[in-house]
């Protein structure tokens, strides 16, 4: 392996690491938000104790997002320090725009919020936590502007003289039509990651019977919420697959690893055998779903991958265009399918629980408790397809990836820091997981009764 | 002004930002074997900053993030150029992170004393590294034509920035004592008054080494009389750890620092990462974004960064209040 291997696998491990604990993060804010709301709207005891039980878990994944988001920040110049230069012009201003409008936001807030209990009024305490939900989705806004630039670059030109890229229209940038998918397609899969942390949680408390009261609305809130936002996420993904086919038609062409030109094509739900277009040993196909899937006809043409490959040579110069097809193939499948599973589960969950039922068949626990995992393997899926999709470009049609690498950082050095991050994450990722289990299992905790002695103990300390 | 500049300003002020702000909770870390006897003295400790080390921290990754948007060139350099001494601030930042949130989080001794050395030596690295960092930015390190830099780790472990290191260690140690005095009462005030005032003395001594050296071997006029405020302001905050007026002492070391960092970049002025080869220097000009980047961004900054320091403000406000031993749920 060179350098250019080692920073592109240290930027997949980091970055779907990252992506583990943000859609919890951005999701989970936003229900917390919302039972704080209902138990100060209210005064319903059983909102105040899902609160802080859902918040001590929310914090607990909180933390581990924002260590490993330093990383992400830092490993473009790092690791990618000409791929740096030549998109600093453009790439720069969402960045440093999410850190001041985004990250300030979240961390002050979501200091006030953990320590504020008994030091703020009750509505302006709530309000605290509702400018850390806010904050996270200004973050993501920002950040999926930033990486839909890659996929789709626009307001920019190329400066002539240096060969690097200018900004010359930050609305172009802001409202580019990559990010107003994306960013709807991200935002509903973190509902439904949120979701699903609450679905299965409660599921385990209710198997048995432990604290109805908070563990069965939050079970139906959760399934709700996985429900609901699991129908934005289906909607949205159909736009973005329709605009990912007029952007980068490559990527769809990998994704169902179609080499020639098809009207109609169709998808197939798996194939057995190689995805090299040479054989195919058996496929499961469903006619027109790919035409449909990436033009929104069901009859329209999808390009294949060979003849794209053709195009690409003409307009780029010589050079492998082709993405990693089993990689693409694979990922692609996965996301739709681990999405898919969790919202069956959610349907399920309201089924069986509707009118104060509690099921006996352990199968149906077993499936709710492992929803938790659900979206989070689809949102790795869904990022591994996207990028691993748009190879061998970083910024697609303009910049490639063996260009992008840092020129002055050694194998040794990529590879220490490839090797140390990664067990770090190792190890962080046992100990978060440890606690995570540790205080789900402990279930809400008791209110103490509110006392107005000046000194007394902190609400909450670290 | 030429917005190459405001940007270069704007840059030296979220560095000073962070130093102030992160610089005590460095400090805080630092100090905790030292000043917290047992579990709950070190709760005490970590609690000053409990509500707001998360939010200091941002002014790193703001920092980072501008110094992308505005001198693409400065960040790729510096970045890649400095890629082992970042990788283990990452860690230690990393490290330090969780373990706040995670040291409380069970009930046994032994869990927390590891989390507790991990505080420490995650505030000890970074409070060293960005001292060499900044130590090897003004002595110039050696970059190749393309801005490449090719003088590989132990380049940088030279005699001046590992003085750098030393002086911010000691700087951010003393903060991190007259910031424990200020927010704390009783028994732990009392104790961290006391060793400010110790650490105050060799904070002068290697300080004004570093800065006096700084000054000889890279003159700069305004530069020099910047780092002499900043030695005033030190000497002030010794006297004023001997008055006990911990107030004043904390306005004192942060004015230090701002003042240090600023002197830094006013002698870097021009450059942003200077060459031992001054034909391959980076400046403010051939390492900054188009004006039409640097306009949109001095917009984006004019209008949010006042509302930052607001709620960050605010925030020391509502917890302006002394902890006291008491307080710390058993």
């Amino acid at each position: 392996m060179d350098a250019l291997d080692l920073a592109r696998w240290q930027f997949g491990v980091t970055t779907v690491y990252h992506f583990l604990f943000v859609p919890i993060t951005i999701g989970m804010s936003f229900l917390v938000a919302g039972l704080q709301t209902a138990w100060v709207r209210t005064g319903k005891e059983h909102y105040l104790r899902a609160t802080k039980f859902w918040g001590k878990l929310f914090l607990i994944n909180f933390a581990i997002g924002v260590v490993t988001g330093l990383v992400q920040e830092f490993q473009f110049g790092m690791n990618w320090s000409d791929y740096s230069r030549f998109v600093g012009d453009v790439f720069g201003a969402p960045l440093a725009i999410e850190g001041l409008l985004a990250f300030f936001l979240e961390s002050t807030f979501l200091g006030l919020w953990i320590f504020g209990w008994d030091r703020l009024p009750k509505k302006l305490h709530l309000m605290t936590i509702w400018m850390v939900a806010i904050g996270t989705l200004l973050s993501a806004y920002f950040i999926l502007a930033a990486n839909s630039w890659m996929q789709h670059p626009v307001g920019y030109q190329i400066n002539p003289d240096t060969g690097r890229a200018e900004l010359t229209s930050v609305w172009a940038l802001l409202t580019n039509s990559t990010t107003l998918v994306t960013f709807p397609h991200t935002i509903t899969a973190c509902f439904v990651t949120g979701g699903a942390v609450l679905m299965a949680i409660s599921a385990w408390h209710l198997k048995r019977r432990n604290q109805e009261d908070v563990f069965r609305p939050s079970l139906k809130l959760g399934a709700w919420v996985v429900l609901i936002a699991g129908v934005g996420v289906l909607i949205t993904g159909d736009q973005q697959a329709r605009i990912m086919t007029e952007q980068q038609p490559m990527k769809m062409a990998a994704a169902e690893a179609l080499y020639q030109d098809a009207q109609p094509a169709s998808f197939s739900i798996f194939t057995i055998g190689s995805l090299s277009g040479d054989e195919e040993l058996y496929s499961v196909r469903i006619p027109n779903v790919l035409s449909f899937l990436a033009t929104g006809n069901f009859d329209g043409p999808v390009e294949g991958i060979d003849n794209l490959q053709n195009e690409y040579v003409e307009k780029y110069g010589p050079g492998d265009y082709k993405p990693s097809i089993p990689i693409t193939y694979w990922s692609f499948r996965f996301m739709i399918g681990f999405g898919g599973l969790a919202m069956l589960v959610a349907l399920a969950a309201l089924w069986f629980t509707r009118g104060g039922r509690t099921p006996k068949n352990r199968w149906l626990w077993v499936a709710a408790i492992s929803s938790i995992g659900m979206p989070l393997a689809a949102n790795s899926f869904g990022w591994i397809f996207t990028e691993m999709g748009r190879q061998p470009w970083t910024v697609f049609g303009l910049f490639k990836t063996s260009e992008s690498v840092s020129p002055s950082v050694s194998t040794g050095e990529a590879a220490t820091s490839l090797i140390l991050l990664t067990l770090l994450y190792g190890v962080l990722a046992v100990i978060e997981v440890g606690i995570f289990v540790r205080y789900a299992r402990q279930g809400a905790p008791e209110i103490p009764p509110e006392t107005d002695d000046a000194d007394k103990p902190l609400a909450f300390a670290y | 002004m030429e917005l190459t500049t405001v940007w270069f300003a704007l840059i030296t002020l979220l560095w000073a930002g962070y130093f102030l702000l992160e610089g005590f909770d460095f400090g805080v870390g630092v100090l905790l074997p030292v000043l917290g006897r047992d579990n709950r003295e070190r709760r005490l400790i970590i609690n000053t900053i409990g509500p707001v080390w998360d939010g200091n921290e941002v002014w790193l990754v703001v920092a980072g993030g501008a110094t992308f948007a505005a001198f693409p060139e400065w960040y790729a350099t510096l970045f890649s150029g400095f890629f082992l001494p970042l990788l283990f601030i990452l860690i230690a930042l990393i490290i330090r992170g969780v373990s706040f949130e995670y040291r409380g989080k069970r009930d046994d001794e032994r869990w927390r004393r590891r989390w507790d050395w991990c505080i420490f030596g995650g505030s000890l690295v970074p409070a060293v590294l960005w001292g060499v960092a900044f130590g090897n930015i003004v002595r110039g390190v050696p970059l190749d034509a393309g801005h490449e830099y090719i003088g590989g780790f132990f380049n940088l472990l030279n005699p001046y920035a590992l003085l750098g290191g030393l002086t911010t260690l000691v700087l951010f140690a003393l903060h991190g004592a007259v910031f424990i005095a200020l927010k704390t009462d009783g028994e732990m005030r009392e104790r961290a008054g006391k060793l400010a005032a110790t650490l105050s003395v060799p904070a002068i001594v290697i300080a004004a080494g570093f800065l006096l050296w700084t000054g000889v071997a890279h003159f700069d006029a305004i530069g020099v009389i910047i780092f002499v405020v900043a030695a005033l302001a030190l000497i002030g905050a010794a006297a004023a750890t001997r008055l006990r007026r911990e107030g004043w002492a904390f306005l004192a070391t942060a004015l230090t620092l701002v003042l240090a960092v600023a002197g830094l970049f006013v002698t870097l002025f021009p450059n942003v990462m200077p060459a031992l080869d001054p034909a391959n220097s980076l400046t403010v000009d051939n390492a900054s974004s188009t004006p039409y980047t640097l306009k949109v961004m001095t917009w984006v900054a004019v209008a949010f960064t006042p509302l930052v320091v607001a709620y960050q403000g605010w925030t020391y406000w509502v917890f302006r209040k002394r902890l006291t031993i008491d307080r710390i749920p058993a």
